[in-house]
Parts: C-alpha cells; sequence; structure tokens
C-alpha cells in the first residue's frame, strides 16, 4: 500500500522533474513542441556538450528565454535558428547546415563505411585466394 | 614497397591531424560578428541609471569593448591589465558589464579602479547574446567604423594584449 501511493506520488511530481523553466510548459501544445525540438538542438556554448534544453547554465536560461520570446512572437524555426547562428556561429546548432563547407562532415561516415568495407574486402579476397593455392598455414601463424 | 609506404603515409596523415587538433581549444568559439558592424544597443550606464550609453559610443576611434561582472574570476584575474592599457592611453576600453549587480559592480570599481571610459549595465544579459558572448571575460575589438576586427575569450594579459591586440590596433590606425 505505502509502495503504491510512495509510487504514485513519484509518477505525479515526475512532469515537474522534466519542466527546467519555471514558466511552465506553452499553452499552445504546438509551440511546446517546436520550443522543445528547437531548445534540443541548440548547444549551450558554456558546457559545450549539453544543448541548452538539458543546462541550467545562466546563458542556456538566456536562450532558452529567448527562443520562447521569439516562438510567441511568431517566428519561424529558420528564423530563430538563424537569430542563434548569427550571434554565436554554426557551432551553436547540434545539427550542421547542409552548406557545403559542411559537405564533407555530413559525407565523412559514408566515406569511412567505404573504405572500411574496402580494405575487409581486399582482406578477406587475399585470405580466399590464399586458401585456394595452397593449405599449409603461414609460416609465422599470422594472417596476412 | 607499397604495403610499408601506404600505413606510413597514413600514419604521417593522422599525426599531422592529431598535431593539428591538440593546438585547437574547442571551448574557443570563433566569433561570426568577425569582421561585421558591431551589434547596435542602448543601455544605462553602470554609474548614472538616468544616463544611456550604447553602440554610437563606439564609433569614430578604435577602441576595446570589453564584457564584465564581479561575479566572474577571470576578470578579477584581467583587471590591472585593464588598467595598465587605460593608463598607457593606447586604446579606451568601454565596459559591459554582464549579468551583475550594481552595487557590487560599483563597489568592484571604487576598490580595485576603474579602466573605463564608461560601462553599460546589461543585468539581464540581453545586449551580451546580441554580441555572442558565452564567457566573461570576452574582449572586442572595434575599429573606427564600428566594424568587429577582433575577440578574445578569457582574462587579457599583457602579453596577448600586446602580441594579438596592439598590432591590430596600430594597422586599422595606419589604413586610416
Amino acid at each position: 500500500m505505502i509502495r503504491a501511493l510512495f509510487l504514485l506520488v513519484m509518477l505525479a511530481s515526475a512532469p515537474a522533474a522534466i519542466a527546467i523553466d519555471k514558466e511552465g510548459p506553452l499553452e499552445d501544445p504546438a509551440l511546446q513542441a517546436r520550443y522543445e525540438q528547437l531548445t534540443w538542438e541548440l548547444r549551450c556554448l558554456v558546457c559545450q556538450n549539453q544543448n541548452i534544453a538539458d543546462s541550467n547554465a545562466d546563458l542556456a536560461k538566456d536562450l532558452r528565454k529567448q527562443v520562447r520570446a521569439r516562438l510567441l512572437a511568431g517566428e519561424t524555426d529558420e528564423q530563430i535558428l538563424n537569430y542563434m547562428t548569427d550571434r554565436y556561429g554554426d557551432f551553436v546548432l547540434y545539427r550542421p547546415s547542409l552548406a557545403p563547407k559542411n559537405w564533407l562532415l555530413w559525407a565523412a561516415p559514408v566515406l569511412l563505411l567505404g573504405i572500411g568495407v574496402w580494405l575487409m574486402v581486399g582482406a578477406v579476397r587475399r585470405q580466399v585466394a590464399r586458401g585456394a593455392d595452397e593449405s599449409k598455414p603461414d609460416e609465422t601463424g599470422n594472417a596476412s | 614497397m607499397l604495403k610499408f609506404l601506404l600505413p606510413l603515409a597514413v600514419f604521417g596523415l593522422m599525426v599531422l591531424v592529431f598535431f593539428r587538433g591538440l593546438q585547437l581549444d574547442p571551448s574557443e568559439v570563433p566569433s561570426p560578428l568577425i569582421g561585421k558592424p558591431a551589434p547596435s544597443f542602448e543601455l544605462p550606464t553602470l554609474r548614472d541609471p538616468a544616463q544611456t550609453i550604447g553602440s554610437d559610443a563606439l564609433q569614430g576611434e578604435v577602441s576595446l569593448l570589453n564584457v564584465w561582472a564581479t561575479w566572474c574570476v577571470g576578470c578579477r584575474q584581467e583587471h590591472n591589465t585593464l588598467l595598465a592599457i587605460a593608463e598607457s592611453g593606447e586604446v579606451p576600453i568601454f565596459g559591459l558589464n554582464y549579468r551583475d549587480e550594481r552595487n557590487a559592480a560599483l563597489n568592484w570599481l571604487d576598490r580595485l579602479g576603474d579602466p573605463y571610459v564608461a560601462s553599460a549595465y546589461d543585468p539581464d544579459g540581453q545586449v551580451a547574446i546580441d554580441w555572442g558572448v558565452y564567457g566573461a571575460p570576452e574582449t572586442f575589438l572595434i575599429d573606427a567604423n564600428g566594424i568587429v576586427r577582433f575577440k578574445h575569450l578569457g582574462p587579457l594579459t599583457p602579453l596577448i594584449f600586446e602580441t594579438k591586440i596592439l598590432p591590430i590596433i596600430r594597422e586599422l590606425r595606419t589604413q586610416r
């Protein structure tokens, strides 16, 4: 019984724990969703591996306040993100823009995967070829 | 031959990349303001709430804008450097008092000395956001046309001032 009550209290207080702002959620659920998305994508520059939704730094609070005010003023997501990059540069975005200077960054995972696959295919082929024309093992016992 | 050269080349490339990486400071975010007009603002002065100071004051002469606060340890560290720069008369320093309390800030200036021509009072940090401030102390160099030329993050030292800021100031002055 006590355990159930405890659980109930904990569950009831969970939303308060999620909300980092004392202002509470925005009235319009659509705006609140955009607010959460935007603050989730903006980097807190004081504590660089946190986004401003997570951070309790004063600057993160100020930036959340800006996002909130700008949403309420009817600005688009793009306008708000531009506002941030105009001041703090691309670094403030957790999702870098698709500008030409970032192409290498975006392509890097695919390129590295490609190189890895290429090396692996080569290694397997060599192994198979060796296994086919000579069945005796490598003298040193090493694979290559 | 390739068997030896290729790993060596890859290794060499990695050494170069990592060596460069070691010299970069990830906490130093390049300011997008460099080469752009200083963000305009209008704030009450620290000393007299009835008076205002704004970006107009940064026009007409090469000047420094120093973002400071009494809670900021780095600001205390660089304070003597600022005093020395002010005394040398090399360049006027304007202050942007950031997220601070007026009395504490005035007290600080009275106690330690006031290197600023004037300080703007920005208790809620809204002007500081326009300047892309994220960690006091920060120092901006603004040219006579009101264009931001350089930004230094962290405490100023005489060495940094002489090697990084003074050459730009001299160059800006000879251009005119």
